[in-house]
């Protein structure tokens, strides 16, 4: 029996996530998806697991052994040759332009809980997809056969699908021109490949962090490793053939303490960033280090994580958060660590200035935004003078970092606002002319062979501050305030103008001097007041990376990873809430 | 190709077997035809098919397990992909939580799970529900956004202890937002089916496109503690989010809003209004489900909640044979026993209330108390003397399903929405506790 070709104008959904933490490490508008329910990667994953709740999220792909994932894909020069039949097969039927992505995507995760491994998967998906313009309108198809024949077929549906949608299409797509590379190689500057790593031994570095937790405190404790290989082949009818290594890690544990008495449990997750980067991340540098407020015993990471470190601290902090004073609603001074900031730059700027969502493509779903082309040109303040905000796709150890976008497009940085001034937007290159720019930004990317590539967010990041201040600098200013580190709840509006946030850790801020751990803690803002009451930022020695693996958008949805820099950042007179209810 | 017949699936999962050199084997088969179509400013964006047919194989040597997967049949590669997951089990650690493969069950018998009109859609039908939906739009000058997803699938199973299984099922999913061209209206409708006969996109457009159109204006209303008439669209995820959290293992270990103080789980006490019983059942004719679980264990009537009191929890089979506790599976959809009052009829019950069409981005802010955050959105009305109002701005609410129950007022007449059966809810003192200005 022959293998299909697949016409998808975006993919199944591969990705089975699954709240294994208290909060699920995924950035999905809808955690219950009704139109995910009938997804039956459960029945034959890894876990085999149920349809209700598997145990494992899964990057999909087909099961391999783990030295598959170090073997070499198919050359530069035989890719080019598939991509060619695409290439002309679609420009044969009528295309007036043409993409072939060939994808050959590798993962490895693992899971552990106090002593034990749980689960050890690798995987592999390889194919192709083709994307074509005819009569004005796209067409998008797939195919898992990847040979010249498997290709040129998948590019005559994708045209045959074009004029079939051509026929209901109002407006015709404009693309940005966009220069031919020719044949261009890029590869994430990672020092050791995560895949060359012996699983036994990244087994023992996650054991070794659950004993760290449970020897300070914890009851139980969850970790995992994802480790992310994208070989993506992008070749374009411009006359680019663009070859790119891409790797992604992200080690990461929820510690859970609990006091039977009382029946009373809390949890503390890792502080660590998914990256762009190599098994290096994992070995601890000094240099890396930089300490939180001070009586906190807080650690922030900046280019390599110490898991066993922030494991026992995880251990005490989990234990302390159970008997730690429940927060006195009100307004307070917040004092914002990275790893907990990174979070609010993604819901609140960086998913707001997406143009798609502006322009109404997600309204069905993800929503709109409250940052309209309208509203822009009111020039109404987004932030304080203080708020510089750059979108980019470079940052060395970003998970956004890529030398081309999926549609060929060398990426860059640029300014999306600036103090406290919106003056740009996130695009790709059919979106670049709505807003009379002649160049595409660098946005698109697809999360696999078989999903159609669309406009998803880059690096977004706030710039440290100028002047030379430390997080105890800042603390010294604070009369009445929180500090808040880590990734807790969050929820914002369709149109990004209400969110909530929680943490990981919260401390009291009273008289310049952290004073005690708090609970309960959640602050609820609107974006425009909030950045407009940012009143400090600490200075580049503070920066670093805080990112998500897990972005969705799109129907069916895609995921996409990226990063957000920041420095310790100070918001004045932000209402928090105090979260704590009576049940049964 | 992509669905195979009970006998074509099992004669090759048969085959499948015959090549196994492991302690245990188990081969499941599964496969999809589908497709989608979605729109934006009342326009086709995108449109795609999905037609996938995937085999996967777990071999057990000891404690030892690995899975190995394929998308042709031939027997070539039938025995390779095998050998993989033979391969990689040897390479594998050991399980300490393996449990032996299960022999031959009786399974229940849904065929209802399986609509033919649903699996007969083609991609022409797609395009005209879209299209006329856009067309209705037009005509009112609103503009619509939405999603049609249909699949037609079958999953087949067997093992080397003569377990056998085979189901087919189809579904449908619909979703419509509906915008006004100032942006300062939006209404939404959703709609999922086993059976196409019983789907009807304009029906829907018009619900969303009135309250797109209804919604315009709305006024700030002071956030607070209100009675609310949750819609079946808003009630979903709220009780969704509680059943997913209805397993035993992280009740017995302490950290479950079932877990009891000093130990154990609250299984058998009252946690809830007497008027509230959820229960599974994938004979359901509305809701016809699955009648096996992932792992083979079969899906029974299982009553999770009965007049408030928690009847049953789900587990692991590990989790049920190390506490000794009763086996079940968790279920893949709920039904919550409702009352013969529509929405509509609530509203006219109602002296004053806040009718709410959807909850938006909704996430757990404390899982001790399975305290959710979220908003409202697409249309959020007050309602005063049994009537609908005005439109009111869009809420954030802190607030828990556990709470939610106990504060019930009403319970309606249940719809099917996710593979649930949904009733609408009213509920008193549902905690608002800030105003958003999204549409």
């Amino acid at each position: 029996m022959a293998s299909r070709n697949c016409a998808r104008a975006a993919l199944s959904f591969h990705l089975r996530f699954v709240p294994i933490f208290t909060n699920p490490p995924v950035l999905f508008p809808n955690l219950y998806n009704p139109l995910k329910r009938r997804d039956f990667v459960g029945l034959t994953g890894l876990a085999a697991g149920t349809l209700f709740l598997p145990n494992f999220p899964s990057f999909g792909g087909t099961p391999v052994d783990p030295s598959r994932l170090l073997e070499p894909g198919v050359d530069a020069a035989m890719k080019k040759r598939l991509a060619d039949a695409g290439l002309n097969a679609a420009k044969a039927a009528g295309a007036t332009y043409a993409d072939v992505r060939i994808g050959r995507y590798l993962n490895q995760s693992i899971f552990t809980r106090e002593k034990q491994v749980q689960n050890i998967a690798s995987g592999e998906s390889y194919g192709a997809g083709v994307r074509v313009l005819a009569n004005g309108t796209w067409g998008f198809a797939a195919t898992n056969s990847v040979t010249e024949a498997g290709i040129a077929k998948a590019a005559q549906l994708a045209v045959q699908i074009a004029k079939a949608n051509a026929k209901v299409q109002k407006e015709k797509v404009v693309l940005a021109p966009q220069k031919g590379f020719g044949d261009v190689t890029w590869k994430t500057p990672i020092q050791l490949n995560a895949f060359e790593v012996p699983v036994a031994q990244k087994v023992e570095l996650l054991l070794a962090a659950n004993a760290k937790a449970t020897d300070n405190g914890a009851s139980f404790v969850n970790s995992s490793l994802f480790q992310i290989n994208e070989q993506k082949y992008f070749a374009s009818t411009d006359g680019s053939y663009i070859d790119q290594d891409v790797h992604r890690i992200w080690p990461t544990f929820s510690v859970t303490a609990i006091d039977r008495a009382s029946g009373k449990f809390r949890t503390r997750d890792a502080l660590s960033a998914p990256m762009g980067m190599g098994y290096e991340y994992l070995t601890p540098k000094a240099a890396d280090k930089i300490a939180g407020a001070a009586g906190t015993g807080l650690i922030g990471y900046r280019n390599s994580y110490d898991i066993l470190e922030d494991a026992a601290l995880a251990g005490k902090q989990a234990k302390q958060k159970l008997t730690a004073k429940s927060v006195t609603a009100g307004k307070y001074d917040l004092v914002l660590d990275p790893n907990h900031l990174g979070l609010t730059i993604h819901e609140s700027v960086g998913h707001p200035l997406e143009l798609d969502r502006v322009l109404g493509y997600e309204a069905n779903y993800a929503g709109t935004s409250f940052a309209t082309l309208e509203w822009k040109a009111k020039k109404i303040p987004f932030g304080s003078k203080l708020v510089n905000i750059v979108a980019d796709k470079l940052q060395p150890g970003s998970l956004g970092a890529v030398g081309y976008d999926d549609e060929g497009v060398k990426t860059k940085q640029w300014d999306l606002i600036k103090e406290g001034t919106l003056v740009d937007y996130q695009k790709t290159r059919d979106q670049a002319h709505i807003v009379g720019q002649n160049e595409s930004d660098g946005c698109c990317y697809a999360d696999s062979w078989d999903s159609v590539q669309f406009q998803r967010m880059p690096n977004v990041s706030l710039q440290p501050g100028t002047a030379k201040m430390s997080v105890d600098d800042m603390i010294k200013g604070v009369d009445k305030g929180i500090y808040i580190a880590g990734r807790g709840s969050y929820s914002i509006d369709q149109q990004r103008y209400n969110f909530q946030f929680g943490g990981q850790v919260f401390y009291a801020i009273e008289k310049g001097k952290i004073t005690e751990m708090l609970e309960d803690v959640a602050y609820q803002a609107n974006t425009q007041d909030f950045w407009n009451s940012c009143s400090a930022i600490c200075d580049q020695s503070d920066y670093r990376l805080f990112g998500s693996f897990f972005d969705g958008k799109g129907q069916p949805s895609q995921v996409s990873a990226v990063s957000h820099g920041s420095a310790t950042t100070r918001f004045n007179g932000v209402n928090v809430i105090n979260t704590a209810r009576k049940i049964g | 190709m992509a669905i195979l017949s009970q006998t074509e699936a099992q004669d090759i999962l048969k085959k499948v077997l015959s090549f196994s050199t492991a302690d245990e084997c188990e081969a499941t088969l599964n496969g999809t035809i589908g497709g989608n179509v979605r729109s934006a400013r009342n326009t086709i964006s995108t449109a795609g098919a999905v037609d996938n047919v995937s085999l996967a194989v777990q071999s057990r040597f000891g404690k030892r397990s690995g899975v190995a997967t394929c998308n042709e049949f031939d027997e070539a590669t039938l025995r390779r992909c095998v050998q993989r997951a033979e391969e990689i089990a040897k390479l594998a650690p050991e399980s300490p939580e393996y449990v032996p493969l299960m022999g031959p069950q009786k399974y229940l018998s849904s065929p209802a799970s399986f609509a033919k009109r649903t699996a007969d859609i083609t991609p022409d039908y797609r395009a005209q529900q879209i299209g006329a939906s856009m067309a209705l739009c037009d005509a009112k000058k609103l503009s619509s956004a939405a999603f049609f997803n249909d699949s037609n699938s079958f999953i087949a199973k067997r093992n080397s202890k003569g377990l056998e299984a085979y189901q087919q099922l189809t579904n449908l999913d619909f979703t419509i937002t509906v915008r006004t061209p100032d942006g300062l209206g939006s209404g939404y409708a959703i709609a999922n089916y086993t059976d196409l006969a019983k789907f009807d996109a304009a029906r829907l457009t018009r619900v969303a496109a009135e309250k797109a159109a209804s919604s315009v204006k709305a006024k700030a209303i002071e956030p607070g503690k209100y009675t609310v008439i949750l819609e079946p669209a808003a009630a979903v995820e709220m009780l969704s989010n509680m059943m997913r959290s209805m397993d035993s293992r992280n009740a017995d270990e302490g950290r479950s809003f079932l877990s009891k103080k000093g130990g154990g789980n609250k299984k058998g006490e009252k946690m809830f209004d007497e008027r509230v019983t959820i229960y599974s059942d994938p004979t359901h004719p509305e809701v016809p489900d699955l009648t096996f679980a992932g792992d083979g264990r079969p899906q029974q009537k299982v009553t999770w909640i009965e007049k408030g009191v928690v009847k049953n929890l789900y587990t692991s089979q590990f989790w049920a044979q190390k506490s000794n506790s009763p086996d079940i599976p968790p279920p893949s959809g709920w039904i919550m026993e409702g009352g013969t009052q529509s929405t509509a009829d609530l509203i006219k019950g109602t002296a004053k209330g806040i009718l709410v069409t959807r909850l938006w981005y909704i996430r757990a802010v404390d899982p001790q108390t399975l305290l959710y955050t979220g908003l409202t959105r697409d249309g959020t009305f007050y309602i005063e003397n049994g009537q609908i109002k005005f439109p009111v701005k869009n809420f954030r609410f802190n607030e828990s399903p556990v709470i939610m129950l106990n504060n019930l007022e009403a319970v309606g007449k249940a719809v099917r929405l996710g593979g649930n059966l949904v009733p609408p809810l009213k509920i008193r003192d549902f905690t608002f506790t800030s105003l958003s200005d999204a549409v």
